[in-house]
């Protein structure tokens, strides 16, 4: 049996990855699940100074889902590569390393920074909804989603993914600019802008009034964007958005991710990556499916 | 190297205690091994609309048994209070960094005093007791804050050291809040450690530093993994912190127990 996915010209061992901001940077993760069994790992988002976050409270539960405004907390690129990056550099696993940004510039100084780095490929986060500058600024307009990824990639020596924003009309057309721009791939979808009112308090359950919803709750919409982009663009796919056991990330695989990220479901069990890898398995000899790559996008 | 999981445990006992505050034992030999006063276990309700874990600080522990006094405060902890012997609940712990004993008993005149407000009472208990037992010799006193006469764990207190009691409503010990008895009692403290709503732990800690007295705190966040990874339950810090590189640190896992000069209350 083959779950093993040619990315961007990287070979995964399954398409099984984590989703940036809900593993840090493994370590504490690595405790509960074994990390040389996933196909990569991403990291927390990484800016080029460190970013202090949004004030507390900073996440509320709701209906099958969460919502978080963190606020891109980080250590900032220099404890990055000498702490963080080094630790997972001891798994046989790749990693992705999200990066984040206030201005063009902060983006274009940190891709620099990973140039010589032992990341294995770049996701770019252009789709934060919880920062004021940059974040999701530059992945709502299709025009500064080409301009960014182009001159990103100009300097880049990894694959470039662009994470895109479901906070927008036609997800397609960003990915579609993002593909222009020179993409490597794209994943999808970020957290959906959400509000939760706290009626006991009678103010916002998140400090900063809005954040980002996740978790089961978002799955159908985010199965139904991957679907979209898949069919619109060439490039290939990380699908995400409330994946938390096998069949989740079989409906993603199915509707055109060759990859997919396990995000909020590692606050529920931080032990979920390594069963939803067991469970493709299952699925896979089950139905007696030889190689993983079948069920890329079947569904049509 | 990834030895660590969430497990399924056995309920042994759930009572209520008073009017919204619930005691409930579970069983695992591994968490109650582990645990030092001040952890917490991240508990797990059985409704899939729930996701995020309810972390509940330790009030006690046997060989074999931990045991967990949490308040009905909304929805998860409502299906806690409705569980029964026998069921089996989803736990993770011991979590978070807890009271270091030995450091507790450095320069502290023989004497612990332990503060709790509301729910921060339980686990000031377990402190209590697991202090006297490695110490014996010293005294504690534990200063204990209540809404009203909807009291809990008093005679468990009061078995192990001296107890001073106040309430907002004046129906227990004094009339007013746990500040105001170490006022009037001028108390001789040693070191102060504290677990409450965050206003009682600003007026102590402005207290004790007026007085030079080392003061440790356990705080509370809202929290997501309750492992130190989502970076949700951060509290502001006096200095750069090493891990986050910011002035912050995470509950969870840096804390919940913090020296109060090294945090922004």
């Amino acid at each position: 049996m083959n779950t093993s996915v040619n990315f961007c010209g990287l070979n995964f061992k399954n398409p099984v990855i984590t989703a940036s901001g809900t593993f840090g940077s493994g370590m504490e993760l690595s405790e509960f699940a074994d990390l040389n069994r996933l196909g990569g790992v991403t990291t927390k988002g990484v800016a080029i100074t460190p970013w202090a976050g949004n004030p507390t409270p900073r996440i509320a539960e709701t209906y099958g889902g969460m919502i978080n405004a963190i606020g891109l907390q980080n250590p900032g690129m220099d404890i990055f590569l000498k702490r963080d990056l080094p630790f997972l550099e001891k798994f046989d696993t790749n990693v992705i390393v999200n990066v984040c940004g206030h201005s063009e510039e902060e983006y274009l100084k940190a891709v620099e920074r990973l140039n010589d780095s032992s990341a294995d490929m770049l996701e770019i986060n252009i789709s934060c909804p919880n920062v004021r500058e940059g974040g999701i600024a530059f992945g709502t307009d299709p025009v500064m989603v080409e301009n960014i990824t182009g001159k990103i990639k100009k300097i880049s020596k990894k694959p470039v993914i662009m994470k895109l924003s479901p906070n927008v009309t036609d997800i397609a057309e960003m990915a579609r600019a993002a593909e222009a721009g020179g993409a490597d791939g794209v994943s999808l979808i970020n957290t959906i802008t959400g509000m939760k009112i706290d009626v006991n308090r009678r103010t916002f359950a998140v400090a900063n009034k809005t954040g980002g919803l996740s978790g089961p709750a978002i799955k159908p919409v985010a199965v139904r964007m991957v679907y979209q982009v898949a069919n619109a663009v060439k490039i290939p796919v990380i699908g995400m958005g409330g994946i938390s056991c096998a069949e989740d990330a079989l409906e993603f695989i199915m509707a055109g991710a060759a990859l997919v990220s396990v995000g909020t479901a590692n606050f529920h069990n931080p032990s979920v990556t390594i069963e939803i890898v067991k469970g493709i398995e299952e699925y896979m000899e089950r139905f007696g499916i030889d190689d993983i790559n079948e069920l890329i996008g079947c569904v049509k | 190297m990834s030895d660590r999981r969430k497990k399924s445990v056995e309920i042994l006992e759930n009572v209520c205690l008073t009017s919204g505050i619930y005691s409930m034992r579970i069983k695992d030999n591994e968490i109650a091994g582990m645990a030092k006063p001040g952890q917490f276990v991240s508990l797990y309700t059985k409704d899939s609309s729930k996701l995020l874990p309810r972390p509940i600080s330790i009030c006690d522990i046997t060989e074999d048994t931990v045991r967990l006094v949490y308040r009905v405060s909304g929805e998860g902890t409502k299906q806690f209070s409705k569980l029964v012997p026998g069921d089996m609940i989803d736990v993770i712990g011991p979590l978070g960094n807890g009271y270091d004993l030995d450091e507790l008993n450095k320069n502290n005149n023989g004497r612990l005093t332990v503060v709790g407000g509301g729910i921060g009472i339980p686990p000031m208990l377990y402190l209590a007791k697991e202090y006297i037992r490695l110490f014996p010799d010293r005294k504690v006193t534990a200063v204990l804050g209540f809404r009203d006469k909807n009291t809990f764990l008093t005679d468990e207190f009061e078995k192990v050291c001296d107890v001073l009691y106040a309430s907002d409503s004046g129906e227990i010990g004094i009339k007013g809040n746990v500040i105001d008895v170490i006022r009037n009692e001028s108390l001789e403290m040693g070191i102060v450690c504290a677990c409450g709503p965050t206003p009682m732990l600003r007026g102590l800690v402005s207290y004790t530093n007026e007085k030079n007295i080392d003061t440790y705190i356990s705080l509370e966040e809202k929290m997501a993994c309750g492992i130190g990874a989502c970076l949700a339950c951060v509290c502001k810090t006096t200095e750069i912190d090493s891990h986050s590189n910011v002035y912050n640190k995470r509950i969870c896992k840096d804390g919940p127990v913090f020296k109060s000069t090294d945090i922004e209350l």
